[in-house]
């Protein structure tokens, strides 16, 4: 049977013998470009449909489309970004691959499909039965599929288990479930070489051989892979990874693979490739010599451009001042400054001067290479540092001289709102800002909505900044520009925190507030965006941010509309029933509740890095981060900065990390749970539940917390666990920083105490896990509990799973946290300190993660009827209510 | 080898033309299309023809009788908005089932009055009104007004009640949206494996104008590729188009398929009031260029073409042979 690929978008895809090499653009991947998970973790759909029309245009024939993220709604984020390409001629011209581990992503995607797509992918992982029902069910909704060499043991990683799990696929397939070979492709694993591993040395030779078998020995079938994780032990060398991408595809091509992912931009040519280079290349991809992987290691190091700079230079030393200020500046050595700024005292008339010349000419450097993504926000705020140095060394002799005024480019006022007390990615701006010239005026964390404004009029600022990062943080925002309408203000508010966004920003807040209301997603934007407000242009700028919050409305209460949610009753009806039995509940060792102190070094190992990155704009998984061709330089250094800050911090007691948790007698009543003391005579707390209102396909259900604990009624005896920690009070210590003008330290101080809480929140689950409840058996490393690998959740109100965060009242309550472990709640339920964490153990072996983005009016209504309060004075904690 | 598949090696198989022109011969009123069973039903049911197989069986089996008379070798059910979507507009869900289960009976019926050759009754599926792949809002092209589930599930009742009226053959019709089309694949598939009987389908794809796409934008061959994982009895084009125009997209499918190819096309265009004044005799002349060149193994008439029409089309089908069978591959 002949080797034909008939595939269709609006346009017909037809691959023979011979076509050239089929090539699947990559980049609509949520698990492979952080660029566009951050589109879709966004809404920003329609840049989303940009970077796949890029594809298309630089000559991607079929297109993937991945939306494997736990912190997405993977099923709507495929079904909305296919509909969307489906109304884009350009890109729906080309066929789709959906590419998910879901199977109900798999099936959600084919449903939009008009054309003949690929599913990538199916395997004999999970047995025959399952294998087969899926091959058919992709068969009869016209579309190819992916087979991986993957079965009941495990991935393939040898020629021989290639060959058989390849071969036993195809005659399932054929025989069993009536798919075509010709729209069978197999990906029979491409993995690493030259990685030092010995059981590594064949990965590309048996992948060129497999491949050779399957096209000589399953006919009419393909063969595919993912070219780059073959150089995956280069990374940081492109040179090398580009020459062995572009050999390794040449020889797998010979040998019959006819299709694959190939980065375009990482791909060199293959006759254009250094002969010694490829010599060293084939003899690791053959294992022709003993010795090749040594050889290749040490002949990639002779061809790596930019070594790392390991002495420290000091010609700089030598330079004239002005620019070994700006030198100073740029690199954030804060060593030599004031040295250099003397200097300068008499060189200029006045102070000022030097201010106004040598040191804004150098953070004027520093703003053009961060505006050009040349620097990174670490190494600005380490820029802020040295000029605030500088400044406060000039502050006295600027004074003297009477007449000294220093212009600014405006006048910024900033705050964290009332009831929360997030302040990193406030304090970042607020540095920011203030190295491009610009006055701040901190008004701290916690403050009044009617504070904001007295101080804004009495300072007569050009700008209002709020910052929040809680969900209630939401409408207090809402109500500070309610405020400021109701006083007739004209100032530009900008809103800027983790939980905002563009699309909140238009559809609450733009309408109550006739002056400019602009939402800016990360430090690095707030310098434009206050630029131009305080421009000439600032009208003109003031309505195209109009006009596009305008359109976000107007799609935003269509987008509404689109995603059905039903009503409470009915999602009520489709609950998660589980098997509560001895297999499933363990009975803890003891009940009650208990606290404690530990040491930091204890928690270190537990430390997700990842979170401590994304607070600093760097965006990428650790330790990956770390050697990423972009920021992986910065990534370290910062990496080393927390490694000091941690040490300085156990050298100085900075941190004070405890804990507090409880075990209690628990049941299920209806979607609450009922906590009782240890006699099980009397109910200590009512945890009121939601449940998921949104519409389910069958065999999915509409999850509620309440479904992981045993019903009341069935007289079976549960257990639920609270828990809160905190790494202690961080301010007193930041403000001694913050006086000293580091401000990068102060940030640092924060984002480091933030990671502790969260490593002692795992610590702390783990040691329940295993100990007290010990209801679970397995010791994960930090990955797999980065991973969430372990049995059992622990869900926090205020997260996905219980986006209501008057659930921490009861937490606290029984846990009497307060006295405990000082950590107390705000007004709008806010953890203080902020570095703390609160939340539930549920250790039900099915309980899995999940997320309720948004509840109907039905809900709310039994919510408050429940929880026994006013509707109206409760309805502001439920920002997700849909109406 | 079904019958139908049989009579296909060596015929072109003429199939019939238009309902609608037909009915509008007749005068009809609300009260026909309500008739006693309707009557006092809420929303007003003129022009919702499909109605008829209920309220007026005289007149669709007379017509079927006529189709037949001009020597159709397969008639089309009176069904093609026999979905619970399409009746929504009439608040007429409930009906479905008798629409369909009527329509096939009466057209089996007047079939089997005539015994001279073999005939055939084709259950007509149209597009439904709503398409699963283009937004009906501009501002909003995400959003879509039916879903695959929804059009399966409609599709599947349709079907159900069509075979239970004793049809031979399904025929997917005017697809505008190859997305519509690959959910009534799904559900006459779900259909045939519960019921242990899987009938011969036809698919016939609608070009929409001479940018040469369906409205949801395929090309002939996309389209085509986009249906071929079920084996089916023919693929073709109908409707919007007169023969001319549709001839070089035709062409296309038959090069391409590895299935039957048919083609229903309208009486030319429509003029300014509406209407297709092709005649027979004109209409004929331009489909024998389709035979001439072995483009089709079945051929009948869309919008505007009546007994006449077909009468004249099957006299010059007679004389060729049918498109070769054993064009195209993957089949």
């Amino acid at each position: 049977m002949e080797r034909i690929l008939r595939l269709s978008g609006l346009e017909p895809l037809i691959a023979t013998k011979q076509s050239n090499f089929v090539n699947v653009g990559e980049r609509t991947n949520v698990t492979g470009s952080k660029a566009f998970l951050r589109l879709i973790q966004e809404d920003r759909y329609e840049e989303a449909l940009a970077v796949a029309r890029e594809q298309v245009e630089g000559g991607a024939q079929i297109l993937d489309v991945n939306m494997d993220e736990a912190m997405i709604d993977g099923t709507f984020a495929m079904v909305n970004f296919l509909n969307l390409i489906a109304s884009e001629p350009e890109i729906a011209r080309i066929p789709i691959m959906i590419d998910s581990s879901k199977w109900e992503i798999i099936v959600a995607g084919l449903k939009c499909l008009q054309g003949k797509g690929v599913v990538n992918s199916i395997s004999l992982k999970e047995g025959e039965e399952v294998f087969i029902q899926q091959a058919k069910f992709i068969q009869s909704m016209g579309a190819a599929m992916v087979v991986m060499a993957f079965d009941e043991q495990g991935q393939a990683d040898s020629y021989e288990r290639r060959v058989e799990i390849c071969a036993r696929s195809y005659d399932l397939l054929v025989n069993k479930a009536n798919v075509h070979p010709n729209d069978i492709i197999f990906d029979p694993n491409i993995f690493p070489v030259a990685t030092g591993m010995e059981e590594h040395a064949l990965n590309a030779l048996d992948f060129f051989r497999a491949t050779e078998w399957i096209t000589q020995n399953l006919p009419g079938c393909h063969v595919s892979g993912g070219v780059s994780n073959v150089s995956f032990s280069f990374r940081g060398n492109n040179a090398v990874r580009e020459a062995m991408h572009a050999a390794f595809l040449y020889h797998a091509i010979q040998h019959g693979m006819n299709m694959g992912i190939v980065n375009p931009t990482m791909l060199a040519v293959y006759s254009d490739i250094d002969p010694v280079l490829l010599e060293h290349i084939e003899d690791v991809l053959f294992n022709r010599r003993e010795d090749a992987t040594e050889r290749l290691l040490n002949f990639a190091e002779t061809v790596k451009q930019g070594k790392k700079e390991l002495v420290v230079d000091e010609a700089w030393r030598a330079w004239e001042v002005q620019k070994r200020i700006e030198h100073a500046l740029v690199k954030g050595i804060d060593k030599f400054i004031e040295d250099d700024v003397a200097l300068c005292l008499p060189l200029y008339p006045k102070p000022l001067q030097i201010i106004e010349g040598p040191l804004m000419a150098g953070m004027n450097v520093v703003g053009d290479l961060f505006g050009e993504g040349k620097m990174f926000l670490p190494q600005v705020v380490k820029s802020a540092r040295v000029m605030k140095k500088a400044v406060s060394f000039l502050q006295p002799y600027i004074e003297a001289d009477k007449n000294g005024e220093i212009q600014k480019a405006g006048k910024i006022l900033m705050a964290t709102v009332k009831g929360d007390v997030h302040d990193i990615g406030k304090n970042i701006v607020g540095v920011v800002l203030a190295c491009n010239n610009y006055e701040i005026i901190d008004m701290g964390v916690m403050v009044p909505g009617n504070q904001i404004v007295d101080r804004a009029i009495e300072e007569g600022v050009d700008i209002i900044g709020l910052s929040g990062l809680i969900t209630p943080s939401l409408e207090e925002m809402v109500k500070v520009a309610t405020e400021m309408q109701q006083r007739n203000l004209n100032i530009p508010l900008l809103i800027g925190g983790a939980t905002t966004s563009k699309v909140h920003t238009a559809v609450k807040i733009t309408p109550n507030y006739e002056g400019p209301v602009i939402y800016v997603p990360d430090a690095s934007r707030a310098v434009t965006v206050a630029e131009k407000m305080l421009g000439g242009d600032s009208k003109a700028y003031h309505d195209t941010v109009l006009e596009e919050y305008e359109r976000i409305r107007a799609h935003h209460e269509l987008h509404n509309a689109t995603k059905r949610m039903v009503p409470i009753e009915m999602a009520r009806k489709n609950k998660l029933m589980l098997d509560f039995s001895k297999d499933t509940i363990v009975k803890p060792r003891q009940l009650g509740v208990f606290d404690g102190k530990i040491d930091v070094e204890t928690l270190i190992p537990y430390i997700d890095w990842s979170p401590f990155f994304r607070s600093w704009d760097l965006h990428g998984k650790y330790p990956e981060i770390l050697t990423d061709s972009v920021v992986g330089v910065e990534a370290t250094k910062l990496l080393d900065d927390a490694r000091t800050c941690l040490s300085d911090g156990i050298k100085n007691g900075w941190f004070h990390p405890s804990y507090v948790y409880g075990i209690f007698n628990a049941n299920a009543v209806g979607d609450d749970i009922e906590i009782y003391d240890e006699t099980k005579q009397q109910v200590i707390h009512r945890s009121i539940g939601l449940r998921q209102q949104i519409e389910k396909t069958s065999g999915q259900f509409n999850l509620c917390l309440s479904d992981y604990i045993a019903p009341k009624e069935s007289g079976i005896d549960d257990y639920i666990g609270c828990f809160a920690v905190t790494s202690g009070d961080v301010t007193n210590i930041c403000r001694q920083f913050e006086a000293a003008h580091d401000d990068y330290s102060s940030i640092m101080i924060k984002a480091v105490a933030d990671r502790l809480a969260e490593a002692l929140a795992e610590w702390l689950h783990e040691r329940v896990r295993l100990t007290h409840w010990a209801y679970d058996n397995t010791p994960l490393n930090n990955e797999e509990l980065i991973a969430e690998k372990y049995k059992g959740i622990r869900p926090a109100p205020g997260y996905p799973a219980c986006p209501d965060h008057y659930e921490k009242l009861g937490i606290f309550n029984v846990l009497n946290a307060t006295e405990r472990i000082g950590v107390s709640l705000t007004e709008s339920l806010a953890m203080h300190p902020a570095s703390s964490v609160s939340g539930w153990y549920f250790a039900h072996p099915s309980a899995k993660y999940f997320g309720i983005t948004a509840i109907l009016e039905d809900q709310f209504l039994s919510v408050c009827d429940r929880r026994n309060v006013n509707k109206d004075e409760h309805v502001s904690w439920f920002p997700f209510m849909k109406k | 080898m079904t019958a139908i598949e049989k009579q296909l090696q060596d015929h072109i198989l003429v199939l019939d033309g238009a309902m609608g022109t037909m009915i509008q011969r007749y005068p009809l009123e609300e009260v026909d299309f309500r008739g006693e069973r309707f009557a006092s039903h809420v929303s007003s049911l003129k022009g919702n023809n499909d109605l008829l197989n209920i309220t007026r069986p005289d007149i669709i089996f007379e017509i079927h009788k006529e189709y037949l008379a001009a020597g159709a070798d397969i008639i089309e059910t009176n069904t093609f908005s026999g979905t619970t979507i399409a009746q929504a507009d009439y608040h007429l869900e409930d009906a479905v089932y008798d629409i369909n289960f009527q329509g096939a009976k009466l057209a089996r019926d007047a079939a089997d009055l005539f015994t001279d050759k073999p005939r055939f009754v084709a259950g007509s599926i149209g597009p439904t009104n709503r398409t699963a792949s283009i937004s009906p809002d501009v501002n909003n092209p995400g959003y879509r007004a039916v879903s695959f589930d929804e059009l399966k599930t409609a599709y599947k009742e349709q079907i159900e009640a069509l075979m239970d009226g004793g049809v031979d053959v399904l025929l997917i019709e005017t697809v505008f949206d190859t997305l519509n089309a690959k959910a009534a694949l799904f559900a006459a598939n779900e259909v045939f494996e519960s019921r242990k009987i899987a009938l011969p389908i036809m698919i016939s794809g609608t070009i929409t104008d001479r940018s040469g796409r369906t409205l949801s934008g395929q090309t002939p061959e996309a389209f085509l590729i986009s249906l071929q994982h079920v084996k089916l009895l023919s693929i073709g084009l109908n409707c919007a188009l007169g023969s001319e125009l549709m001839e070089p997209y035709l062409a296309v499918l038959s090069d391409k398929s590895p299935f039957a190819v048919s083609a229903h096309p309208n009486a030319g265009l429509p003029n300014a009031f509406g209407q297709y004044d092709e005649t027979a005799e004109i209409m004929g002349l331009k489909v024998e260029s389709f035979f001439k060149k072995g483009l089709v193994n079945i051929i009948g008439g869309c919008c505007g073409t009546t007994p006449e029409h077909i009468a004249k089309i099957a006299q010059l089908a007679k004389s060729y042979s049918p498109r070769k069978l054993t064009h195209g591959t993957n089949s």
